[in-house]
């Protein structure tokens, strides 16, 4: 090496250990803060999983809490998961159709004040506390039923307030995707704009809608406190959504929870477990959790599979 | 330019009395029409929901606000100590936003940290699995998170807060207390910080990925290390973004219910012994606790906190959504 | 069954803004206009208001008369969306239906608008269109397929089928070769001597030597500067134009003396 490659060495070696420091420093705190988050989900999954796993079985899934007490081997979900079907069943039958067409008023039509306040509030609407919306569904029933009403529909309503905007927010992403260039050439073709959107809008963003929607429901079936106040508790079936109270999921593994360790007389091993309400409660959160997983993972590959190529 | 024939007095025929603007709504027909009608009636009609949630709220909350007193000991559930339902709502208040700003003031570093890293650290394999991570961290129900916050973390982390509480007790005068149970403040806001952590780093995120390359590209030409493009290129233009996204997670903080109610040990009072039991209470987990086992003017003084924390949390998210919609304007990152 | 466009004293507004100012001229039936002129005079934006698709963009609307055949495209009874069946469109990228296969985007025009149609006739119809465009033996054995597996050449002439499967009186052609190679361009170009027998055909084109190719009229836009509204300068023959116009504007642009 001659003195001048030397001295260019030295030169682009570089010099600066204090803000080299500070840039390693800066990278593994950043690094840190990703395991720092990865470490709590591990944790509850693997809580969730090992201990959900020992009572979540067949029986569990078919019986009801129905005549079942104190520390019985016995009893299951199978009323709640009824429930938490019916329910978001009934929240998405109200917040689809209408999140949608906020979604479409949105992207096609909407200009001016009307549009800025609908875009401010949706957003504002996703802020909105859970349990607030369970007290409004039991605010509007109250006046037409009197207090102390709970029903299924009660939920839905909560759940679709919800829901709604969340709906609105992923529709309005989707159907923004969809090239401008398309409607033109439909409008060239002289289809009327309904028909352009409902043909061509909707049909090529069908595939991203249907993630949106999924993705909506995943977030509201594992909502508990609108439920806890609208569709109350209850240990029995109920299929009807506008008679009686519902179990659902979350309030059921809340419930579990609430029950806490079971007194067993001495003596009675195998006929009384003390930690049968926990049990249940873990089994049941499991439930949920795969519920919200594979609602999240059949999002994603519908659009993986379904969507057009666009260019 | 060229000596084209066009004429200087054009702008004229702007102002023509000929002029008769033509509105979109006469270029649709039949249909059309009756569709465009459709969706803005739902737009009007999610507006109007917002309404009725707000009217709803006051309509059952005002039995509670217009009652004396003495008719809230009596029947309205408001415990003896309390001489109104301010001095009642006071210290829920108090509890909610300090839980919150708890959360709030754990999540935030590691949220931002976690989107500078996908957007400008991670390599692109394992940027899409922390992506993946945080989406299942959003996905979790909150009642899943209670149920492990209390039965899981709680006994672990009360040994590292009762560690804390003897450090600080030795630091500061008077003695910081700390619950063997751990079903604190303290443990609550952590896990609502777990809980918050995807809104905001989602948020952060995406306004990291705006900065425009030429900022960054300019701090790498003058010789930066990463971490020097990333405080004077990505950081300033992020800042408000980033505000915004803390202050949406605020607004959910605020709001959750489930994680508070399952872990917290509850009690009413003003108090900032974070590692004690039986000192604070959040607004939605009193509601939950309480509401199932009320009647009458018990409900309406609960749906009147309720209608507090509907203001407090419209507040903040208002204001974290105007900030973004103010940003957006600015931003000509395109 | 082409038609004539007469045009009379053309204002095109976006807003207050007036885009387009004092446009007159008769298109001939069965023959290609070139609209020519440099970037942003209003040569694209006047092409759209001859099948009211500019209404599209909110705010645009116009002052004048259009006359397909003597009758004004914005008379009051005048449904915009029967005029855009009556006058088709090609734009510059090629934008089939991402959803449809080769065989229904030739046939959306009809799909699209609920219409029942038989399968004979819409086999016959397909052919038909496709043959038009010059594509049915590339096409024929993957009618099945998507359209957007198909060249970008291949993707703008399922365009045109797709256009005048409609039937339409006229056809509008936005830049239609802008997004494509030499070939592909050529190929466009054979096309549409064809299609002048039966269509009247308007084309937009930055490129001259295609105007000089392809059309039979030549009308050259040009706008005073940024924020003046674009005018029609001059329209002659193609060959006048390019060989001996009136105006020195015009001469200046076609000999390349200009931007």
């Amino acid at each position: 090496m001659t003195a001048a490659t030397e001295a260019t060495h030295v030169l682009l070696a570089g010099g600066h250990k204090a803000r080299q420091r500070k840039d390693r420093t800066m990278t593994v705190l950043i690094w840190g803060a990703f395991v720092l988050a990865a470490v709590p989900l591990v944790s509850l999954l693997w809580v969730v999983i090992s201990k959900g796993l020992h009572r979540l079985n067949g029986s569990f899934l078919s019986h009801s809490m129905r005549n079942v007490f104190g520390g019985m081997d016995a009893g299951g979900a199978y009323h709640a998961i009824a429930g938490t079907l019916l329910i978001t069943l009934g929240a998405s039958v109200i917040a689809v159709p209408l999140g949608l067409l906020v979604a479409i008023y949105l992207v096609e039509y909407g200009r001016g004040p009307l549009a800025r306040a609908v875009t401010f509030f949706v957003d504002v609407m996703t802020g909105i506390p859970s349990i607030v919306a369970g007290l409004f569904a039991f605010a509007v029933f109250a006046i037409f039923f009197g207090p102390g009403i709970a029903l299924g529909v009660m939920g839905s309503v909560a759940l679709a307030l919800l829901m709604t905007p969340v709906v609105v927010r992923s529709c309005e992403e989707m159907l923004k995707l969809v090239p401008n260039e398309l409607r033109e050439a439909s409008y060239a073709l002289g289809v009327p704009k309904w028909l352009t959107i409902v043909k061509v809008v909707l049909r090529t963003s069908v595939a991203g809608l249907t993630t949106g929607i999924l993705l909506a429901v995943a977030r509201v079936v594992g909502e508990t406190a609108p439920l806890l106040i609208a569709a109350g508790t209850t240990a029995s079936i109920n299929f009807n959504l506008f008679s009686g109270r519902m179990m659902t999921l979350p309030v059921f593994i809340y419930d579990q929870y609430k029950q806490g360790p079971v007194p067993c007389r001495a003596g009675a091993a195998g006929v009384c477990i003390p930690t049968i309400n926990y049990e249940r409660a873990w089994a049941a959160a499991l439930t949920l959790v795969l519920i919200v997983v594979v609602l999240n993972l059949l999002g994603r590959l519908v659009t993986r599979l379904f969507a057009p190529k666009l260019r | 330019m060229t000596t084209t024939p066009t004429s200087p007095a054009a702008p004229t025929a702007e102002r023509s009395p000929r002029r008769r603007p033509r509105r979109h709504a006469d270029t649709e027909r039949g249909f059309s029409r009756v569709f465009r009608w459709v969706t803005t009636s739902a737009g009007v009609l999610l507006l109007l929901v917002l309404a009725a949630v707000a009217v709803f709220l006051v309509e059952r909350g005002w039995g509670a606000l217009v009652a004396s007193p003495a008719d809230l000991h009596a029947n309205g559930g408001l415990p003896k100590q309390y001489g109104n339902l301010l001095a009642f709502i006071g210290p829920l208040v108090f509890g909610t936003v300090l839980a919150a700003a708890l959360a709030l003031l754990l999540a935030t570093p590691v949220a931002v940290g976690i989107a500078l890293f996908v957007s400008h650290y991670a390599p692109r394999r394992i940027a899409g699995l922390v992506g993946f991570v945080i989406d299942l961290l959003a996905a979790i129900p909150s009642v899943v998170f209670g149920l492990w916050g209390t039965l899981t973390l709680s006994p672990v982390i009360a040994k590292l807060w009762a560690w804390i509480a003897d450090v600080l007790s030795a630091i500061l005068p008077g003695t910081v207390n700390a619950t063997p149970t751990g079903r604190s403040l303290a443990t609550t806001s952590l896990v609502l910080a777990i809980m918050i952590l995807p809104i905001i780093t989602a948020v952060s995120r995406e306004v990291f990925k705006q900065t425009p390359r030429l900022h960054e590209e300019a701090a790498l030409a003058l010789g930066a290390t990463r971490w020097e493009v990333v405080r004077t290129a990505v950081l300033p233009f992020g800042r408000s973004g980033v505000i915004s996204a803390a202050m949406l997670g605020l607004g959910r903080a605020l709001g959750e219910t489930m994680a508070v109610l399952m872990i917290l040990s509850p009690g009413l009072g003003y108090s900032f012994q974070i590692f004690d039991a039986g000192k604070h209470q959040t607004i939605a987990a009193n509601i939950a606790a309480n509401f199932p086992e009320s009647a009458g003017l018990e409900v309406n003084t609960l749906i009147a906190t309720g209608l507090a924390l509907f203001v407090i949390t419209l507040v903040v998210n208002m204001a974290a959504r105007a900030i973004v919609a103010r940003r957006k304007e600015f931003s000509g990152a395109n | 069954m082409s038609q004539r466009i007469d045009v009379k004293d053309l204002n095109i507004y976006y807003g207050d803004f007036l885009a387009v100012e004092g446009v007159s001229m008769a298109i001939e039936p069965k023959s290609v206009t070139a609209f020519i002129g440099p970037s942003g005079c209003g040569k694209s934006t006047f092409l759209r208001t001859l099948n009211r698709m500019h209404e599209v963009i909110p705010g645009a609307r116009v002052q004048g008369k259009v006359e397909l055949e003597g009758v004004d495209l914005y008379g009051p009874d005048i449904d915009p969306v029967a005029v855009r069946r009556n006058v088709g469109m090609v734009f510059q990228r090629p934008n089939p239906f991402p959803t449809m296969s080769i065989k229904d985007n030739v046939l959306a025009g009809v799909k699209l608008n609920n219409k029942r149609i038989a399968k004979s006739d819409a086999d016959e119809l397909v052919e038909s269109s496709l043959r038009g465009a010059n594509l049915w033996n590339e096409v024929k054995d993957r009618l099945d397929k998507p359209g957007s597996g198909l060249s970008g050449g291949q993707q703008q002439r399922l365009c045109i089928a797709r256009a005048i499967a409609v039937k339409p009186q006229v056809l509008l052609m936005d830049e239609p070769c802008s997004a494509l190679d030499p070939i592909s361009t050529l190929a466009i170009e054979d096309l549409i001597q064809q299609l002048k027998t039966s269509y009247t055909i308007v084309i937009v084109t930055h490129n001259m030597q295609q105007a000089a190719r392809v059309s039979d009229k030549t009308a050259f836009f040009n706008i005073a500067g940024t924020g003046r509204p674009g005018r029609l300068i001059e329209m002659d023959d193609t060959s006048t134009i390019f060989s001996a116009p009136r105006e020195k504007a015009t001469e200046d642009y076609v000999s390349g003396r200009f931007g």
